[in-house]
């Protein structure tokens, strides 16, 4: 191959760089609401060696100029190491010793140089193609590296880290709960859903009365969804008392997990039909042929070649609920979003992002696990 | 009259009876208040807030619209075509990004208001523009272009009189999932102190009344359904001659 000029890598090493030395890298807060003041790299990062200039220099530009898609990868998550330890480095800096109430949130020039960094990474490692184990393995390293970084001590300066502390035993309950109210709905919604995609199959008129009704429900608002349930529940749980002590009524969880439930069904259904209707006609009449009866053609041909399609209408569902369910905190039925909406009633940024940044987090993990497991039946599937 | 479209007058009749006489409604909404609650929303303006709440979400999807195009274009030609793949990628991440972190995101950076709102629904509505979009312009055949060009087309004629109205259907599907999806989008904007019909909502949901609640969500549902169904037929009858 030719080298020639990368394009993108150029523009988003342009921009990364721009960031990084014309945008704030970090804002320095005297209190967690009050707006703050820039900081610039050099600033931020105070006297010291030379060397880690030429650190960031050499990695940088190995990262643009490199033809190796996996050295572009490696090169790329240095950057963002860099950049993350520079953070936490500038952070302790700019704290004054024993002062727990200044907060040092990352500014502008952070993010930005993260981005577009993480972006060129992450084109790089879809083009390696790597296969869906690799990438898992790739999903376990980074929250691996992310996990110890967090546990390490030496981030306890930065504002959103700080924010946690404060926060920390709610935050394990309320990510807990997101992490139940994504995965619980879409668990029912499979239980649910497939059954009702077989059923569809062959009847047209079901197929287009339990389409298009669940279309209506997908276009109603998250927020409304949640409200409208909570009526029904409400009086559900004063008319069975039984149910009230379990827990279900009209505010908290159980409308929370049915709205989930009901925007996870539509997928779930129409990807269960389109999948057993893709299947050839031929197979099936071949199958037929060899005396297979309706109930082996089901579990042995036809299952297992939907399989993907119904995995990939799963995978929508999944990432769409790990966001969603950040909205459930409107009805007080907890998880990441009672963060953000706090944080937004407090003006309190960092707040904000301590539920903003796991949300976003458990969406694209939730995503790439999503992937791999399609991609692993893909090739399962007999051809 | 086809029966579909004595349906979709009657619905259109009832959203903007809804709108500008909602006391004629009151009585199918007072089961379900609690304590003499007010049965309809009485703190602002139902016709008020849903035009506000249309106009929000128009001015999104038209930018949107106009970036995802024009990036969609930039990229499917010539020195563009090398971000093909990392703009794919970013379309991949993009699609996982929860909606409520776009607007929990942009607050900071731009304050209360209409600014976040407009930027996480215009951020949002970018994707299925540009998805589409990026599908149509590739799927014309090569034969095509190759005839455009022995035609003597320009490079710019080409684009506008083949390759776009080949693109079109596509586009127009992007661009219906992008108005369904912020309608619904919109309502979270009150959140930050925008205008809508979120607020009818939430209003609802402080107050425990569900009539409110119900009313706002039946509004936009039927405003996202019924903007969807316009611009399908509008399309209907933009592609008709061509065909």
């Amino acid at each position: 191959m030719r080298p020639r000029l990368d394009l993108p890598a150029w523009l988003f090493g342009s921009i990364a760089v721009g960031a990084l030395f014309g945008l704030p890298f970090v804002i320095s807060k005297a209190n967690r609401i009050v707006p703050g003041v820039p900081v610039g790299l050099v600033d931020a990062l105070g006297p010291g060696s030379v060397l880690r200039w030429w650190v960031l220099a050499v990695i940088g530009v190995t990262a643009v100029l490199t033809q190796r898609r996996w050295l572009r990868l490696v090169a790329t998550g240095l950057l963002c190491v860099w950049f993350a330890l520079a953070l936490g480095h500038a952070a302790q800096l700019l704290t004054p010793p024993g002062n727990a109430v200044v907060r040092i949130a990352p500014g502008a020039g952070f993010w930005c140089a993260m981005a577009s960094v993480a972006l060129l990474g992450v084109d790089a490692a879809a083009r390696l193609q790597l296969r869906a184990l690799a990438r898992l393995a790739l999903l376990g390293l980074v929250m691996l590296v992310l996990w110890a970084a967090l546990a390490s001590g030496y981030f306890d300066h930065v504002s959103v880290v700080r924010e946690y502390a404060v926060n920390a035993d709610r935050f394990a309950h309320e990510f807990s709960r997101h992490l139940s109210l994504a995965l619980g709905s879409v668990l029912a919604a499979v239980a649910v859903g497939l059954p009702m995609g077989l059923a569809c199959q062959g009847r047209p008129w079901l197929r287009q009365a339990v389409l298009s009704t669940l279309s209506l429900v997908q276009t109603i608002p998250s927020i409304a969804l949640y409200g409208m349930l909570m009526a029904p529940l409400a009086a559900l749980a004063v008319t069975v008392p039984t149910l009230a002590q379990w827990g279900i009524g009209g505010i908290g969880y159980a409308p929370a997990v049915v709205a989930l439930f009901l925007y996870a069904l539509l997928p779930v259904v129409a990807n269960t039909v389109l999948g057993l209707a893709s299947v050839d006609p031929a197979v099936v009449d071949a199958a037929r042929g060899m005396g297979l009866t309706d109930g082996k053609i089901l579990t042995r041909i036809r299952w297992p070649l939907a399989l993907p399609t119904i995995v990939t209408g799963v995978r929508v569902v999944l990432v769409q609920n790990m966001g969603l369910a950040a909205i459930a905190a409107l009805i007080g039925g907890g998880g990441l979003g009672t963060f953000i909406f706090q944080g937004i009633g407090q003006t309190a940024i960092d707040l904000v992002l301590l539920g903003a940044l796991p949300t976003v987090a458990l969406a694209l993990a939730a995503g790439v696990v999503l992937d791999a497991l399609v991609e692993w039946l893909d090739r399962r599937r007999p051809a | 009259m086809k029966a579909s479209g004595v349906i979709r007058v009657g619905v259109w009749g009832l959203l903007i009876a809804f709108l500008l006489k909602p006391q004629v409604f009151a009585p199918a909404f007072a089961p379900l208040t609690q304590h003499d609650a007010p049965a309809i929303y009485d703190q602002g303006d139902l016709a008020t807030l849903a035009w506000a709440h249309l106009g929000l979400v128009l001015t999104a999807t038209s930018l949107s619209a106009l970036l995802a195009i024009g990036l969609a274009i930039l990229v499917s030609r010539g020195p563009g075509r090398a971000f093909l793949p990392m703009s794919r990628s970013l379309v991949g991440i993009g699609q996982t990004f929860p909606p409520v972190a776009v607007l929990a995101i942009a607050v900071p950076l731009v304050g209360f208001g209409i600014k976040p709102t407009l930027i996480a629904l215009v951020a949002y509505g970018l994707l299925p523009i540009f998805e589409n979009s990026l599908t149509g312009l590739s799927q014309v055949p090569a034969s095509v272009l190759e005839a455009a060009d022995g035609a003597g087309m320009s490079p710019i004629q080409r684009l506008w009189s083949v390759e776009l109205p080949l693109a079109r259907p596509l586009m127009i599907e992007g661009l219906r999932q992008t108005l369904v999806i912020s309608v619904g989008t919109a309502t979270l904007g009150s959140t930050v102190a925008s205008q809508g019909l979120g607020e009818v909502i939430i209003a609802g949901l402080l107050s425990d009344n569900s009539a409110f609640v119900l009313q706002g969500g039946l509004i936009t549902g039927l405003m996202a359904i019924l903007l969807h169904d316009a611009v399908g037929l509008i399309a209907q009858r933009w592609q008709r001659p061509v065909q």
